[in-house]
């Protein structure tokens, strides 16, 4: 643990580290390059050497399964059954490494797009779905995974996640036997340039707030190229507010599961924020209801399916005899299970219960929330295929 | 036996009301596993392929390729049952629309198609608050009354105008709803009005023998109705104004244009002595503009077959000429090649052989792109309904004297108003604004012309 340490202490810079008082990009921290050969860092190569090969397998298997759980949740969009897909593809490694790297009481704050995160903090991905197929508004309790609900207005979610962090600070203060937990908020390129972020970053500076911002800058604001959100990287940003700031290869798992590490214990040692940039790309559309072939090129595309995460870590893992075909076929066998179990559950919710919506308004009945649920009933009731929307399900 | 499961093509992308069916992957026989990618569909945003909802043998496409179907319309049968499909589709969601516009980017005068679910006819949208209704017998038939109160005073005869088009008319003694509305979403202009308001002094000139001694019925019998049959050139303007209307998606667009430089341009000319002669007009600097952005933003000078588009490299002007036998479009042959003399003569020759009835078919045909100088007229500008097999049109406004502000002074200068109709099916948004803010930087500066 020496070097990291040291630097989580300020004594030793690393030169993937860039100091609070700093100006200038710092360096791309990156542990395993597109080819699967593993580069060496003084401060971020030992959280990885401390790992078993298990766990090595095991950042393998969960963005296998979330690659895979993605193009299902694609494909029931396609055929109706939700009303909206938002793909993680490419970005794997960028969120189980930093999901990975959490303690049980840590807290996420997750986008919309957090599907990898959601797999490391232990919820059933099917249950995802549920708002996407506009059955619920959240769809799973975050209190049992600390996974906070999907946050669909951009850079919210940070705001609530430096008040948590505020919060957390607040019960340390109270009980000093209390463990030490930190905050992941989650959020992209575009929300960065949202005014949210600014402030959320100001109160967490300010309060030493214990949060990890993760940006994962996947290059495109929908249709907007990074280059049109800032002129450098967004790393830079963090000097500014006066913390630490990471550059991370956002397609290596290993560099991710790293520095997020060492940020969570910077963030729970009362050290205050850090800001950690995942450099990646979203392969796929926005959501499903984009076409990103109108606003950029195969080239572009291709460059960076030559840097999938997926890929280079298997290429590690069969170089270093930690994984064979065995594993890779039986995975593949787990993930299609995977993907079958999210159909048929997605397939058994059935349509949204607007009832259910008027109900969860207010915690008691309330008259204005009751006359506007009778006349909606009234007006639904006064289609003459009434009731055939529910049947198909999320498209209603 | 497993069941025939029906796939209704779903919404790919949030609030989507239809799409096209591109190509189909599979063939009736073909077995189809989940997810396997069964067809592929256009829509509004993007082109998308669809994968199986089902496993099985595919029993039938119920869509053709080329076809534009309503989100929810059954498109392929999927399962050995072979008999009757599983569900009946709703008449109204299914069949084809492939006739209306799509809700895509950009506006023309018609407005996106709205699809609406079928409403039963009794059981309208009562609101009704639940603790208020005493009991439900006696809560019915008094509910009913504002209901339809609201339906007869409210959509069906609401003329929309803004509030100063509505004191406008009152003051002319002009009834809004007699008005043909031009505006974006079905409203009256100002304009509109204004060109009622001329419409009806034209009419009024006759007015002192206009109306029929006599008494009779009102109805069809009656012998103080006057019965004109629709032939020759009214009977083709009428065909070929709904066949363009109707098959091409227009978008129009304007400009405000200060054309006082091409006024000076033109006053110059009919003192040159090249000139001498030669009648000139702001016509002839506007043919020449929409003759120089035609070879900047070539798609606008083609014609549309559904299969292809047909950019034409020469420019056969039409000019839109009221004659005698009614409007005519002859058009300029080659353009393009005519010097600003040769132009402003061929321009004399077209418009007084129009005016003589002379014009024949030939000068009628294989035009290009068409000029409609409403301006003449003294209207300011229109909505252009486009020559068909053509796609671009320009409305050349009246020019006239108005406040204008320039660095910041209000000065007065000769001002016209270019309108253009385009067909969207070739011509985009982007493409007909700069084709048109080419023809307007040429009408505030023909110097440009010498580039």
């Amino acid at each position: 643990m020496g070097s990291a340490q040291q630097a989580a202490t300020g004594t030793r810079p690393s030169a993937g580290v860039l100091q609070a008082n700093a100006v200038g990009a710092g360096d791309m921290v990156q542990l395993l390059d597109e080819g699967g050969m593993r580069h060496a860092d003084g401060v971020f190569s030992p959280y990885i050497d401390a790992l078993d090969a298990g766990t090595l397998r095991g950042f393998y298997r969960d963005m296998a399964l979330v690659r895979r759980f993605d193009a299902e949740a694609t494909a029931l969009q396609r055929q109706g059954e939700l009303a909206l897909w938002v793909p993680v593809v490419g970005q794997e490694a960028a969120q189980i490494g930093s999901g990975s790297a959490m303690a049980t009481a840590d807290y996420a704050f997750p986008t919309y797009r957090e599907h990898g995160v959601a797999l490391t903090r232990g919820l059933d991905l099917a249950d995802l779905l549920k708002l996407f197929r506009g059955v619920s508004n959240g769809g799973w309790d975050p209190r049992e995974s600390n996974f906070h609900l999907y946050t669909l207005v951009l850079a919210a979610q940070t705001l609530h996640a430096v008040g948590y962090a505020m919060g957390i600070q607040r019960d340390l203060a109270l009980d000093s036997a209390a463990e030490p937990a930190a905050v992941v908020a989650y959020f992209g390129d575009g929300a960065s340039s949202e005014g949210d972020v600014h402030e959320s970053m100001v109160f967490a500076a300010s309060y030493s707030a214990p949060v990890v911002f993760f940006c994962q800058n996947n290059n495109w604001a929908i249709s907007v190229p990074f280059e049109v959100q800032s002129k450098l990287p967004l790393v830079n940003r963090a000097g500014g507010y006066g913390m630490p700031g990471i550059r991370v290869d956002g397609n290596d798992v290993l560099a991710v599961y790293a520095v997020t590490r060492w940020a969570l214990e910077h963030a729970r040692s009362g050290r205050g924020p850090v800001l950690i940039e995942a450099s990646t790309y979203r392969i796929g559309a926005h959501t499903t209801a984009d076409d990103p072939t109108k606003y950029r090129l195969n080239e572009e595309e291709d460059s960076w399916k030559a840097k999938d995460p997926l890929e280079r870590l298997e290429r590690y893992l069969r170089a270093e005899g930690l994984a064979g075909d065995d594993f890779f076929e039986q995975l593949g066998n787990d993930a299609d299970e995977l993907a079958a179990h999210v159909r048929r559950a997605t397939l058994a919710l059935g349509g949204a219960d607007i009832r259910q919506k008027f109900a969860t308004v207010y915690a008691e009945a309330h008259p204005l929330v009751a006359e506007e649920l009778a006349w909606f009933e009234n007006y639904e009731a006064s289609f003459a295929d009434a009731g055939s929307p529910t049947s198909q399900g999320g498209a209603a | 036996m497993p069941q025939r499961s029906l796939f209704n093509l779903p919404d790919v992308g949030e609030g989507l009301t239809e799409a096209e069916i591109v190509s189909w992957k599979v063939k009736p026989g073909d077995v189809v596993a989940v997810n396997d990618v069964i067809v592929e569909i256009e829509t509004a945003k993007s082109i998308v392929e669809l994968p199986s909802p089902y496993a099985g043998p595919v029993a039938e496409l119920m869509v053709a390729e080329g076809d534009t179907v309503a989100v929810g319309t059954p498109i392929i049968a999927i399962g050995a049952g072979a008999g009757a499909p599983a569900a009946v589709p709703a008449p109204a969601a299914a069949g084809p629309v492939a006739g209306e516009m799509k809700p895509l980017v950009g506006s023309g005068p018609k407005a996106d198609a709205v699809k609406r679910r079928p409403r039963t006819g009794s059981a309208a949208a009562v609101v009704r608050p639940p603790d208020a209704a005493p009991a439900p017998a006696a809560a019915q038939a008094p509910a009913r009354v504002p209901a339809s109160n609201v339906n007869a005073a409210g959509a069906a005869n609401r003329v929309l105008a803004k509030p100063p088009v509505r004191k406008a008319a009152k003051d002319l003694g002009i009834n809004l709803a007699d008005v043909s509305p031009t505006g974006l979403r079905g409203e009256v202009t100002k304009k509109d009005l204004r060109s009622y308001q001329d419409q009806r002094t034209a009419e009024q000139d006759g007015a002192a023998t206009f109306w029929a001694p006599g008494a009779g019925s009102g109805l069809a019998g009656d012998p103080r109705v006057e019965r004109i049959k629709v032939k020759g050139v009214r009977k083709a303007t009428a065909k070929a104004m709904v066949e363009s209307a109707f098959s091409a998606p227009h978008v129009s667009i304007f400009v405000d244009v200060d054309a006082s430089r091409t006024m000076e341009f033109v006053k110059r000319l009919k003192a040159s002595r090249d000139f001498e002669g030669i009648k000139v007009s702001p016509l002839l600097i506007l043919s020449k503009a929409v003759i120089w952005a035609a070879a900047r933003n070539p798609s606008v000078n083609a014609t549309w077959t559904g299969e292809e588009i047909i950019i034409k490299h020469f420019m056969n002007l039409g000019i839109a000429a009221a004659t005698p036998r009614g409007l005519m479009v002859p058009n300029i042959k080659d353009a393009q090649k005519l010097s600003l003399r040769e132009l402003a003569i061929a321009l004399n020759s077209l418009a007084t052989t129009a005016r003589a009835g002379k014009t024949q078919p030939a000068d009628m045909q294989g035009g290009s792109l068409t000029i409609t100088n409403i301006g003449a007229l003294g209207i300011d500008t229109g909505t252009p309904i486009i020559n068909p097999g053509e796609v671009a049109i320009v409305a050349f406004g009246t020019i006239k004297q108005k406040p204008w502000v320039l660095d910041g002074e209000v000065i007065p200068r000769w001002i016209t108003t270019l309108g253009g109709s385009f067909d969207h099916r070739v011509v985009d948004g982007d493409l007909s604004a700069r084709f048109m803010a080419d023809v307007a930087a040429i009408m505030e500066e023909p110097a440009l012309l010498l580039d």
